[in-house]
């Protein structure tokens, strides 16, 4: 990789990063609002037009409050972990395509910050890395909400990590690849089935998977109704109950980042991302990523919160063994080169 | 006699809680929690998160209200009902100025009878309209409360207008009504009987068949029939196991045995009994109400004025000077009731609510009990806690429908 390259990458990184931080302080706005629509309320609506403000008003308070660290808390510990949940969450956005390869100036660059062959698998490996930031926040408080919010976190990601990760074989083997750039192109081909002439997304050939990966990503980020690790009716906030100020609004921009980059991962996989109607574009790409964010919202609106065992069952009674007949299906169907997949 | 030179025995239900093994782990949940209602506290012992024993600690609201209701002359207690079940205070100033006007031996007329009928049968709305909306959002079900505070809104707006108050309404008098019933008021309520079963449906679409509520609810903190008559449980909780006991029925009091209504009963005693139970008892009190509504004289008396023990009217005060002299007696040194022992109940939406008095034949109670019912039913916590998940103990204490002001009075 010359230096050019290198430097293209790095002004993408740059703004992608700073896109996503603006991206995710109008996530809680949107949330916000949406929640506050189906609860009878108005939600946010004073502080510029339509509570537009609300974010940065939210964001000035938490960066001045007073950075409390508890008397028996593991300090270097409390206050390091969730600058290592932070500093993980938008990483995976790296790996996403915004769009086709723009040509500038007489150089090349590529809407995505990296394009590694082992694109998924570095996705999940983040969301593995990230718990820690969980688990060590909720050790390192020397509270027992902590420790129980730390403790269901761990059971919960490596539970649901596997059901993420294999809901996502299946496309693996029809694509024939881990890389997004190809996941992508492999979607942007036409799919034709007699006379209709589909989309190749794989939400039409992977409707399982897509299911799958769709509850196990919610499990994943901690929303509801998996939001067991900062349940605030059991567990008052969970891993981040000893946590205040910015440090606790690093826990909170994490989750919302987390959110987003798995919204745009499930766009990307399942419906084609940047592919769409008429012109091909990064402003498909935000509008399921948006379906998906509004999905969030809904779910947390409308169900009630699942039981730490009922959690666990659900995992591995159900969603695993569908997602391994998921893998043999779509390996039988591959092996036998039905249709047009 | 209690020899107070000798340490008392600390009983709790179990002795390992103080001293836990090292697998177990003492989680101290309240006074100050999101979901325990107020300030109950509950020492949960726990393995990973199965409890192993569970000691609700209670008394973080204790004003003394029965140490206060015998320091204060009879009409002047009807206030401090209000503060002990605050989301039910019309059924709380029921209950005691019933019990009054059984020492007294006096009844209030029929109008204000109805009338008193369709405000506890309101008040039982807007209780388990709390209890809804914080039990699912205990279990999670976040808009459940927000659209059951809305409805609720209904209910405080109609006791505003007949009273003034909203949540302590101090609504009832001994003997009646002294003010008329506002002239729109009937029409109001009827706009709410009307509405309100379209919201009951609402809730229901959220939760009754919800696979999540279901998993959460149904086979949890079962109690058995007998053992909630040990319990001496009371209401829903009693009725959810399937016994048949609702003192409107059992002991009837002012005109229910004039309205038709179905006691509601569950068959396996866990917490979705409860909810379905409380949900249809929300749907018996508008067929109350809307009974009540039908059969209530347009006007007559509202208050038992030919008794001595009620505050003469206002209008004869300024005329006559009989009814002057006794309203400035009445003022300055309150009534004195007959001696004797008075123990009367109602059909709270929590379950039975009892007031005991003994007057000794003065302005003052020589002694009041208020037998209120969720302190009887919190002690059913230990028990079905049993076994439970952590997440199932913010379940069961929603189930069994506190309010700590009542509990700790």
């Amino acid at each position: 990789m010359d230096w050019q390259r290198l430097l293209v990458s790095y002004f993408v990184g740059f703004v992608l990063l700073n896109v996503l931080l603006g991206l995710m302080a109008y996530m809680t706005w949107f949330e916000r609002r949406v929640l506050a629509r189906m609860q009878h309320r108005v939600g946010p609506n004073r502080t510029g037009p339509f509570g537009l403000l609300q974010p940065i008003a939210d964001g000035i308070k938490l960066l001045a409050k007073e950075d409390i660290v508890p008397a028996n808390a593991d300090r270097l510990v409390f206050l390091v972990a969730p600058l290592l949940s932070f500093a993980l969450a938008p990483l995976g956005a790296a790996v996403i395509p915004f769009g086709e390869t723009l040509h500038l100036f007489g150089l090349e660059i590529p809407l995505l910050v990296a394009d590694i062959n082992v694109a998924v698998l570095y996705v999940l490996a983040l969301g593995s890395i990230g718990v820690y930031g969980i688990i060590l926040g909720g050790y390192a408080s020397g509270n027992r909400y902590s420790l129980l919010g730390a403790l269901r976190s761990t059971a919960q990601v490596i539970s649901y990590e596997l059901v993420l990760g294999l809901s996502l074989v299946g496309v693996f083997i029809l694509a024939g690849s881990l890389s997004l750039q190809d996941i992508l192109r492999e979607q942007q081909r036409a799919l034709v089935i007699g006379p209709l002439t589909l989309p190749n997304w794989y939400i039409l050939s992977q409707p399982l998977a897509f299911a799958l990966f769709l509850i196990a990503a919610v499990a994943e980020t901690n929303r509801a109704p998996f939001d067991l690790p900062e349940a605030e009716t059991e567990l008052v906030a969970g891993y981040f109950t000893e946590y205040s100020g910015f440090r606790f609004s690093f826990y909170f921009l994490a989750e919302y980042i987390n959110m987003i980059v798995v919204s745009l991962l499930a766009a990307t996989l399942f419906l084609g991302g940047i592919d769409g109607p008429f012109v091909d574009g990064v402003w498909w790409l935000a509008l399921k990523a948006l379906f998906f964010l509004f999905f969030y919202v809904w779910l947390r609106a409308t169900l009630p919160r699942f039981r730490y065992d009922q959690l666990m069952g659900l995992a591995w009674k159900v969603l695993l063994p569908l997602a391994l007949l998921n893998i043999g299906l779509t390996g039988l169907v591959r092996l036998w080169g039905i249709g047009a997949l | 006699m209690i020899d107070f030179s000798q340490p008392t025995p600390v009983i709790l239900s179990e002795v390992r809680q103080l001293t836990p093994t090292r697998r177990e782990l003492v989680l101290n949940m309240g006074p100050q929690h999101p979901s325990t209602h107020g300030v109950l506290r509950v020492r949960l012992t726990l393995e990973g998160e199965t409890v192993i024993a569970c000691d609700p600690v209670i008394g973080y609201l204790h004003r003394g209200v029965e140490k206060l209701g015998e320091s204060h002359r009879y009409a002047q207690f009807v206030p401090w009902t209000d503060r002990t079940d605050y989301v039910a205070a019309p059924s709380n100033n029921l209950g005691y100025v019933l019990a009054v006007e059984k020492l007294c031996g006096i009844q209030a007329p029929e109008r204000a009878q109805y009338w008193r009928m369709i405000m506890a049968e309101l008040a039982r709305l807007a209780s388990h309209l709390v209890w809804l909306g914080t039990h699912a959002l205990d279990i999670g079900a976040l808009s459940v409360s927000l659209y059951t505070f809305r409805d609720r809104e209904l209910i405080l707006d109609i006791f505003e207008k007949f009273c003034g108050a909203r949540l302590t309404t101090n609504m009832m008098e001994i003997g009646g009504f002294s003010r008329e019933i506002p002239p729109d008021l009937p029409e109001m309520v009827r706009e709410f009987c009307r509405y309100f079963p379209k919201a009951i449906r609402q809730y229901e679409d959220l939760l009754t068949e919800n696979p999540i509520w279901l998993a959460r609810t149904k086979g949890v903190g079962i109690i058995e029939p007998d053992v909630a008559i040990n319990y001496g449980l009371t209401g829903a909780c009693l009725r959810g196991s399937g016994v048949n006991y609702d003192v409107r029925k059992a002991m009837p009091y002012l005109l229910y045995d004039r309205v038709e209504f179905d006691v509601p009963l569950g068959t396996h005693g866990d917490v979705y009994d409860r909810y379905l139970v409380r949900i249809e008892e929300m749907r018996q009190s508008i067929r109350i109400i809307e009974q009540c509504l039908e059969q209530v004289p347009t006007d007559g008396p509202l208050m038992a004025y030919e008794s001595q023990y009620v505050i003469p009217p206002h209008k004869n005060v300024m005329t006559t000077a009989e009814d002057m002299q006794r309203h400035f007696i009445w003022v300055i040194k309150g009534f004195s009731p007959p001696k004797g022992e008075v123990y009367h109940a109602v059909e709270h939406s929590k379950g039975e609510l009892g007031y005991y008095i003994v007057s000794d034949g003065s302005p003052i109670p020589y002694r009041l009990r208020i037998r209120s019912p969720d302190f009887v039913n919190l002690q059913s916590l230990p028990y079905m806690a049993q076994g439970a998940m952590l997440a199932d103990i913010v379940a069961l204490i929603g189930t069994i429908d506190i309010v700590l002001g009542s509990v700790d009075r």
